[in-house]
């Protein structure tokens, strides 16, 4: 009796969440997995076409083609960079400086406040051909471009602005960085090690599994990008595609041209590429991430 | 070389310091532009504006027909006001269940829910339109508010770490106290749970302040529009013509965000650094 009352405790307690589970996850993949083999507008009911929308994905929807294009473009660049300035400025933080606490806060204002509407708005104003950022390469008697206005160069104001949110990056690799015994790098010293064997043999090895953490994350958030590319291209994407961030597109697609079997489709293909990326981390990982407990 | 150790230090902070000045001078400009008069905004490159205005703070509050920026911020005071209540109840009571009590299936949602946690919304996206809108409730705030009241996975995880390390005496001795699983829940559990509760709550409100996905697929009313959705029709109305308005407008959008950020900032460091949440 006592047992059968436990169990009715646990289940009352985890309610909330499994009503969610089941009608506002588990039950709309299903429904998306369908939709995503129909035609669908909201208003009319949804009509099955098979893999019509696979196939024109891959074959006719050369938007689509630009939009991952563009997508890939931004993740490859901005992950890899964000990554190395956040492990680079962590690194120096952790020379036991003093105003650590300051730093960190300085450091973490651009992430804290880089997912909003405000940050791309003055995003758009900086990186404009007479804004501020070529005004300072002027100084240097550089004449920057437009960077947001020229399909060329529009691309990278939005890797730009993915890099500059470093900090909360470089606060987990802090946390990281504080994990790793003095100990060793005293004996290193004893040793005689220079800085530079003591980071390649000590603080990279024990950093991995922070670096393949803050990677996988990192990696998953970029694919999923939207505010930034929406509000400095104005909602179109352009110039010419050249800031169709993938979310961007499908989103268009979906509540715009209301072709929302399509939109499904697109998620689900998404969802595959994060997959075969986060996939192919974690396959890897055990050639190069370390584990000092030997793995769990 | 004792030289060098000398100078190390304080290479450090100059280079720190300098790096961090750049990073911060787009936002910093953008605060005392704000306040400078229009045709200064683009010609001094200085910091300190060299006149004072809030012409533009009252253009930009006043500045859409039919509606200022005060409804905004209340229409996001609310949302997130709600989102977070929401989270944080219907969270730590999953967080409560999986980490104290035993029941059957337990170890099998709990690997469901760790499952949720990378997908992509986007996957969820259209039915969950779909269901919303034949409900009727597209262009109401249920949508942005309901969904947080089923738990949020990141934060149920987040707080099952969190309980777990709580002795687990204490239990025992609040049962044979006669304490109930609510009175445990509610009256022992709750309260020491409070940082793991407060990191909740604080990534909740930003992460609602800053929503601008939900916000802009949801609301199509102005009256109803929040901050985000308001401060993004403000610059497509006004646009080049007033960047001084737009700019004062989104210094204020990011003030409630830095408010809550420098009050929980304990919590937030902490919760960064464990969850890799954010950013």
């Amino acid at each position: 009796m006592q047992k059968y009352k436990t169990y009715l405790a646990g289940y009352a307690f985890l309610l909330p969440w499994l009503i969610g589970f089941l009608a506002l996850t588990l039950g709309p993949i299903i429904a998306s997995m369908y939709l995503s083999f129909t035609q669908y507008d909201l208003l009319t009911a949804p009509k099955w076409v098979g893999l019509d929308n696979y196939k024109t994905m891959f074959n006719d929807d050369f938007r689509l083609e630009d939009s991952v294009k563009v997508t890939f473009k931004y993740v490859l660049l901005s992950v890899p960079l964000k990554l190395a300035f956040a492990l680079l400025l962590a690194i120096m933080l952790n020379q036991g400086l003093r105003m650590l606490h300051f730093y960190r806060t300085i450091y973490y204002i651009p992430s804290l406040l880089g997912g909003s509407v405000a940050i791309s708005v003055l995003w758009k104003q900086v990186f404009d051909q007479e804004g501020i950022f070529n005004r300072m390469l002027a100084i240097f008697g550089i004449e920057g471009p437009a960077w947001i206005s020229n399909p060329h160069y529009s691309i990278y104001s939005l890797i730009g602005l993915s890099i500059w949110q470093f900090g909360s990056v470089m606060i987990i690799f802090l946390a990281g960085l504080k994990q790793i015994p003095q100990e060793l790098y005293e004996a290193a010293t004893v040793d005689g090690a220079g800085i530079m064997r003591k980071f390649a043999r000590i603080t990279m090895p024990l950093l991995t599994p922070v670096i393949f953490f803050n990677l996988t994350i990192t990696l998953i958030q970029s694919f999923q990008t939207f505010t930034k590319a929406f509000v400095i291209s104005g909602g179109t994407g352009g110039p010419i595609n050249s800031t169709l961030l993938y979310s961007l597109y499908l989103y268009m697609k979906g509540f715009t041209f209301m072709e929302m079997g399509y939109a499904s489709a697109m998620a689900w293909l998404l969802l595959a590429i994060i997959a075969v990326f986060t996939g192919v981390l974690f396959l890897t990982s055990r050639f190069w991430v370390f584990y000092s407990d030997g793995g769990k | 070389m004792t030289l060098m150790r000398k100078i190390k230090p304080y290479a450090l902070h100059l280079i720190i310091m300098g790096v961090g000045i750049l990073m911060l001078y787009p936002v910093l400009w953008m605060i005392s532009s704000s306040f400078k008069p229009t045709n200064q905004i683009f010609t001094q490159s200085g910091l300190w504006p060299s006149s004072f205005t809030f012409e533009h703070y009252h253009d930009g509050w006043f500045g859409l027909r039919n509606v200022e920026f005060g409804r905004f911020f209340l229409n996001s005071f609310l949302l997130c006001l709600v989102a977070v209540l929401g989270t944080v109840v219907s969270s730590s009571m999953a967080a409560f269940a999986f980490a104290r009590i035993e029941f059957p299936l337990r170890k099998l949602w709990f690997a469901l829910m760790l499952g949720t946690f990378m997908l992509p919304g986007h996957v969820t996206l259209i039915p969950q339109y779909t269901i919303f809108h034949e409900i009727g409730w597209v262009d109401t705030f249920l949508p942005l508010t309901v969904p947080k009241f089923f738990a949020d996975a990141f934060y149920v995880f987040l707080m099952v770490q969190f309980i777990r390390g709580i002795p687990k005496e204490l239990d025992e001795s609040a049962s044979i106290d006669g304490c109930g699983w609510f009175t445990l829940y509610f009256k022992i559990i709750l309260p020491l749970a409070t940082p793991a509760l407060m990191t909740a709550a604080i990534f909740t409100f930003m992460a609602t302040w800053d929503d601008f996905f939900g916000q802009l697929i949801y609301l199509s009313d102005i009256k109803k529009f929040t901050v985000p959705l308001g401060l993004r029709l403000f610059l497509d109305s006004t646009g080049n013509s007033n960047w001084g308005a737009v700019f004062a407008m989104s210094v204020l959008s990011v003030v409630p965000s830095l408010i809550v950020y420098f009050m929980g900032q304990k919590y937030f460091t902490e919760g960064i650094a464990t969850t890799g949440l954010k950013g």
